[in-house]
């Protein structure tokens, strides 16, 4: 393993005093909690907006902590869910008066610690909670049969355009109401490369040979749906972009906003590449992109990969995407 | 017959051992899952084993309640909020008994059981822990039926759990971050399954 790290169990805290060093007029960091704070505090009156998972995402969560986007983001372990004392800490701190939205990826751990933290803060009773789950993935069949897709890439998108919302003053139903139409608006697909190092564990995930790739990856360098033979750009965009375009029902003359994104360790380079490729496959297919976004935002650790999102777009959820944003990952217009 | 000393000695035991299993936990997530479930385990029974020593507990009701919640507090992932709330409701049979025999334990262990259900939502077959939760529940029963004393049906109960945890490798998991490999996930045996075949040996050890 060859990391830029000091002891692997302190990981996680020693990025988050990075964090806190590096942007000291944005962000204030509960060590102890391992939150992620606005620097400013919660405003009152606006709905605060709490989202969390495991580290090793970055910037999601911590990065989108800011005006614009969150109120608070809780890190659990690398590739681990936080606990739900460090939601219902961020809960309570949050509160402007007007609620708390959750914001979870689905992921059985993630999910479950939410869950136990809504209960615990309506038993603490004072702040009214809702949740949104994000389930994006079309690589992971929703049935009864599995844990029901993943939160991936959508999360990046939802996150910005509600927390546009929650600074519009908006309240917490429609909020939360917001987000799942959001949720619902979006799917991805994402690959892999290479596998990715747990600094605790030490060696790769999984292995992938060098003439392999593997398709319908999530983010926590848990293997995908199949592996295949590598092939040229052109063919992965195509395995990516196709199932997304038939699970959202997209058709000529619908607007989306299109995502690609980095795994962590796939140049820019190769993902402005691959969006040549996306935004060809989408030219053909009739559908205009309204927004784009290209770059590492929901990572998997040092993974070299790609996923695609596309998020059906009407004027509102464009205008919301434009509203002014301030945060380490994600900053325009203010 | 368990009291509080007992409980004690169980988490000491249980710690020791997923200390030593933590890197085969490890590997058997990092089969099907994301590679953290001897981590995380090893974390959380560490703080679990420190209690008996930074805290007096009135009961061994509160003292399992307080086990629930430093591993729902410490251990993240799925296994965090199961394994916490399993021992959150194995607490509750328990209120008031200082010495808990075979029919007590035995009730104990079921309403943690349910608590993993109401949480998980896991069915048999799903490859979970479950699966090596429901066979112990059922030997647990039959030997206490057969006259067995609390050691004896803990036995029986530890040797069932270790058969489901067998049988959890040709399953296809259906629940937690296994089932997105869909039938990929058969031929390995699931990591919770494991733990719990752990924690039951480890309370037929130690607990009579």
């Amino acid at each position: 393993m060859k990391k830029l790290i000091n002891d692997p169990a302190d990981v996680v805290s020693e990025a988050l005093l990075g964090m806190a060093a590096a942007h000291p007029d944005r962000l204030r960091v509960d060590h102890d909690h391992k939150i992620v704070y606005r620097a400013a505090g919660p405003r009152e009156g606006k709905v605060g907006l709490v989202s969390g998972g495991g580290s090793g995402h970055e910037p999601m969560h911590g990065g989108f902590v800011g005006t614009g986007m969150l109120d608070a983001a809780c890190a659990g372990e690398v590739f681990t869910s936080p606990v739900p004392d460090q939601m219902m800490a961020a809960t309570k701190a949050v509160d402007g008066g007007a609620g708390v939205l959750h914001i979870v990826k689905n992921y059985t751990g993630d999910v479950m610690n939410f869950e136990m933290a809504a209960e615990l803060a309506a038993a603490d009773a004072g702040t009214e909670v809702k949740s949104v789950v994000t389930d994006d993935d079309v690589a992971v069949q929703d049935s009864l049969y599995t844990a029901g897709r993943r939160g991936v890439g959508v999360t990046v998108l939802l996150e910005k355009i509600v927390g546009a919302a929650a600074e519009e003053g908006r309240s917490l139903q429609e909020c939360a109401d917001l987000a799942t139409q959001v949720n619902r608006a979006g799917r991805s697909m994402g690959m892999a490369l290479t596998s990715c190092t747990v600094p605790s564990a030490g060696r790769p995930t999984f292995d992938l040979a060098e003439d392999e790739m593997e398709i319908g990856i999530g983010i926590h360098g848990e293997p995908g749906r199949e592996r295949k033979p590598l092939a040229p750009a052109k063919d992965i965009a195509a395995m990516l972009v196709e199932p997304v375009l038939s699970d959202l029902g997209l058709s000529r003359g619908d607007g989306v906003i299109a995502f690609v994104n980095g795994m962590g360790g796939t140049p820019l380079i190769e993902l402005y590449l691959m969006y040549h490729e996306v935004s060809q496959l989408l030219e053909g297919a009739g559908v205009s992109v309204a927004r784009s976004l290209v770059g590492n935002y929901i990572t998997s650790l040092e993974m070299a990969g790609c996923s695609v999102t596309l998020l059906r777009a009407d004027d509102e959820t464009v205008r919301l995407w434009d509203a002014p944003v301030n945060t380490p990952g994600l900053r325009w217009g203010a | 017959m368990a009291d509080l000393q007992s409980f004690q000695g169980w988490m000491a035991d249980y710690a020791e051992v997923v200390k030593e299993q933590a890197d085969y936990l490890t590997d058997l997530d990092r089969a099907i899952g994301d590679a953290d479930h001897g981590i995380n385990m090893a974390r959380g029974t560490v703080k679990v084993a420190a209690l008996a020593e930074a805290e007096d507990f009135a009961s061994s009701e509160a003292y399992l309640k307080k086990v629930g919640m430093t591993l729902v507090s410490t251990v993240g992932g799925a296994s965090g909020p199961l394994y916490g709330t399993f021992f959150l409701r194995l607490a509750g049979p328990l209120a008031g008994v200082a010495d808990a025999g075979v029919e007590e334990v035995g009730a104990a262990l079921r309403a943690g059981v349910d608590g993993i259900l109401a949480r998980g939502k896991a069915e048999l077959e799903d490859k979970t822990m479950y699966d090596a939760w429901a066979p112990a529940l059922d030997a647990y029963a039959t030997a206490t039926a057969d006259g067995a004393d609390l050691r004896g049906a803990l036995e029986a109960a530890a040797a069932a759990s270790a058969r489901g945890r067998d049988d959890t490798l040709d399953l296809v998991a259906r629940k937690g971050r296994a089932s997105y490999l869909g039938e990929r996930s058969r031929g390995h045996i699931d990591p919770g399954a494991t733990s719990t075949t752990l924690l039951l040996e480890s309370a037929a050890r130690t607990l009579a």
